[in-house]
């Protein structure tokens, strides 16, 4: 009976909450989905072409075309992609996150006496870490085909955390879908329905004036336009106005929408 | 020390229309063995979910390790560990990253979740194929590395969801002296099962379940008394000696029912009653005598339908999957 009354001990231990466990839970998990991704490469891989493919497209087809004023095209496009990239990236972690949902080591994590939310917190992370390594590539890219960005290293700094945080809030939107759908597949189109028309509505690929007047107000008032509007004002040196703070304010705002049903939502389905 | 690792009384659980689990009763002592016994669709996997804080009962309380799984679902994980019908691991991990990191998940230090996963590993069989991804592995493998996640913390109260099906006989035997190893550890074990036999072997007590309740429950020797006759079958050399030897075992009380003469396609085989001592040595014997060459002997153990025809007066047959409904509450029911 010694054995039992030693692992009665260790359970009862196990129980306790410690205040940095929902850390470490989270940062566990975070290592587990990185190296899910260095072993399966392809994702990435295919990540980073769809939007390097999209550069091309339009730096190169429609370009051409578009008169965005005094900034050459490429440097006007290179922001909006930047953005793009990352609100597209909640795609991925929507079907990821519903993949976790249907297989049954979520069963697993559920009987463990870790925290709840460190699987979805990791997730939001370890797409940021993947959202990190997407624009640098990127950044490259747009380099490589006339993107000139002439700001300050400060404020390139500011436009590179700018997007991180980007990225990790609409993560989290990816992570309510996955939660709210009931398949994988519905997931996989769900997260990724709801970000073109935002981005084409905006002030990404073509300068709003050229829209009608409703679109335009519709466009001034959505999220993307203050994003992009900020990370390409501070990419490029120009004047961001109240952009960034009215970027800022979108994001606080979505974070504070979409985390706490989403972390309900997910205790709900355990249970 | 709680009185009972595991206590649950008048569970109830509703999937839509199907009543899945309907006022289950079920304990189980420290250092015992439990067996949750009954077909497909009986509310097994339902039940363990509840009992393991995957579902919430809709009635009904249960304990675990003197833990309330419904108000300190915390407690209760940190004492139980789980291995369900599914497989539950990360195929992109490899063996060893998938028992640390399930061991650091379960609050186990860095140093202490490497040197449990590496016993394991040994444990298991599975040192070899240690660092290579989940998704290599066989089937028999997976189901090693499964069981031995579930172990990973060493937990005082461990549940099986069906540790066996799909399993070839040798992986099968390993999984049995696993569990018998680990009742001898004092720590409380429930799993469930289709089959009689591995409940007979593994089990200090069975309760056998169907639609949702407990129909019957005790040793495995208390059940097999209600369920009644046994029966040996005798294959006969010689069709032709089959007359004599029915009337031979007549004579001698043992025959089993009224034999039917065998057709020519068919073996001869004699059926003859078994719920007396020595029931076999003394139709060898009575045959031996009148001449007749017995050529094959086969005892027919009390199958799951045996024990069901005689607890419920209905075979155990194919019901509808009723826990095919715990799997959709994963993803609906709120």
């Amino acid at each position: 009976m010694s054995t039992l009354a030693a692992a009665l001990d260790s359970a009862r231990a196990r129980a306790k909450r410690h205040p940095t466990g929902a850390l470490t839970d989270a940062l566990v998990l975070t290592a587990r989905l990185l190296r899910q991704v260095l072993r399966v490469p392809e994702q990435i891989v295919f990540t980073i072409v769809q939007p390097v493919l999209f550069v091309l497209l339009f730096r190169f087809v429609l370009g051409g075309a578009i008169d965005v004023g005094a900034v050459d095209y490429a440097s006007f496009l290179m922001p909006a992609v930047f953005v793009q990239t990352v609100a597209l990236g909640s795609a991925l972690t929507c079907s990821g996150v519903a993949e976790d949902l249907h297989r049954g080591i979520v069963d697993r994590f559920r009987t463990l006496p870790m925290s709840h939310s460190a699987l979805l917190v990791a997730r939001t992370l370890a797409d940021t870490v993947r959202n990190a390594f997407t624009l640098l590539v990127l950044a490259l890219v747009g380099i490589a085909i006339g993107f000139r960005p002439h700001g300050s290293w400060p404020a390139w700094a500011l436009a590179a955390l700018l997007l991180l945080f980007v990225g990790y809030v609409f993560s989290w939107i990816g992570v309510l879908i996955a939660l709210l759908v009931r398949s994988v597949e519905a997931a996989q189109s769900a997260g990724m329905t709801w970000v073109f028309p935002l981005i084409f509505l905006s002030s990404a690929f073509v300068p709003t004036r050229t829209m009608p007047g409703w679109l335009q107000a519709f466009s001034a008032h959505q999220p993307l336009t203050a994003i992009i509007d900020a990370v390409r004002a501070l990419l490029l040196g120009l004047p961001a106005g109240s952009a960034t703070s009215r970027a800022l304010a979108w994001c606080a705002g979505i974070l504070l929408a979409v985390v706490p049903p989403a972390v309900v939502r997910y205790r709900h389905r355990s249970s | 020390m709680s009185e009972h690792a595991i206590r649950a009384e008048g569970l109830c659980k509703q999937f839509g229309e199907v009543q899945a689990v309907r006022g289950l009763d079920l304990r189980a002592g420290w250092g015992a063995v439990l067996a949750v016994l009954g077909p497909n669709g009986a509310g097994k996997t339902t039940t363990v979910r509840m009992l393991t804080t995957l579902l919430r009962p809709d009635a009904g309380t249960a304990e675990v390790a003197g833990y309330d799984v419904v108000r300190e679902p915390r407690q209760v994980r940190a004492h139980i560990g789980l291995t369900g019908q599914d497989v539950a691991l990360d195929e992109n991990l490899t063996g060893r990253e998938n028992l640390v990191m399930l061991g650091r998940l379960s609050r186990l230090s860095r140093v202490a979740a490497a040197r449990r996963a590496g016993e394991l590993l040994e444990a298991f069989d599975l040192a070899g194929a240690a660092d290579r991804r989940a998704k290599t592995y066989s089937g028999g493998m997976r189901r090693r590395l499964d069981l031995a996640s579930s172990l990973i913390a060493s937990p005082p109260v461990l549940f099986l969801d069906e540790p066996t099906t799909g399993l070839d006989p040798r992986s099968r035997r390993g999984v049995w002296d696993l569990v018998k190893g680990l009742a001898q550890d004092g720590i409380c074990l429930l799993l469930t099962t289709q089959y009689l036999e591995e409940a007979d072997r593994l089990a200090d007590r069975i309760a056998v379940i169907d639609h949702g309740t407990v129909i019957a429950d005790g040793t495995a020797d208390e059940l097999k008394q209600q369920v009644g006759v046994r029966r040996l079958e005798l294959r006969l050399a010689e069709p032709a000696d089959f007359p004599r030897a029915a009337e031979v075992l007549r004579d001698a009380g043992l025959l089993a029912e009224v034999p039917k003469p065998p057709d020519a396609s068919e073996p001869p085989v004699i059926g003859v009653s078994a719920d007396r001592p020595r029931a076999l040595p003394e139709a060898v014997r009575v045959l031996e005598d009148a001449e007749v060459l017995v050529v094959d002997a086969t005892v027919l153990r009390p199958s799951l339908d045996d024990v069901f025809l005689t607890l419920t007066g209905n075979p155990a047959d194919q019901r509808p999957d009723m826990d095919g409904p715990d799997r959709d509450s994963r993803e609906g029911t709120r």
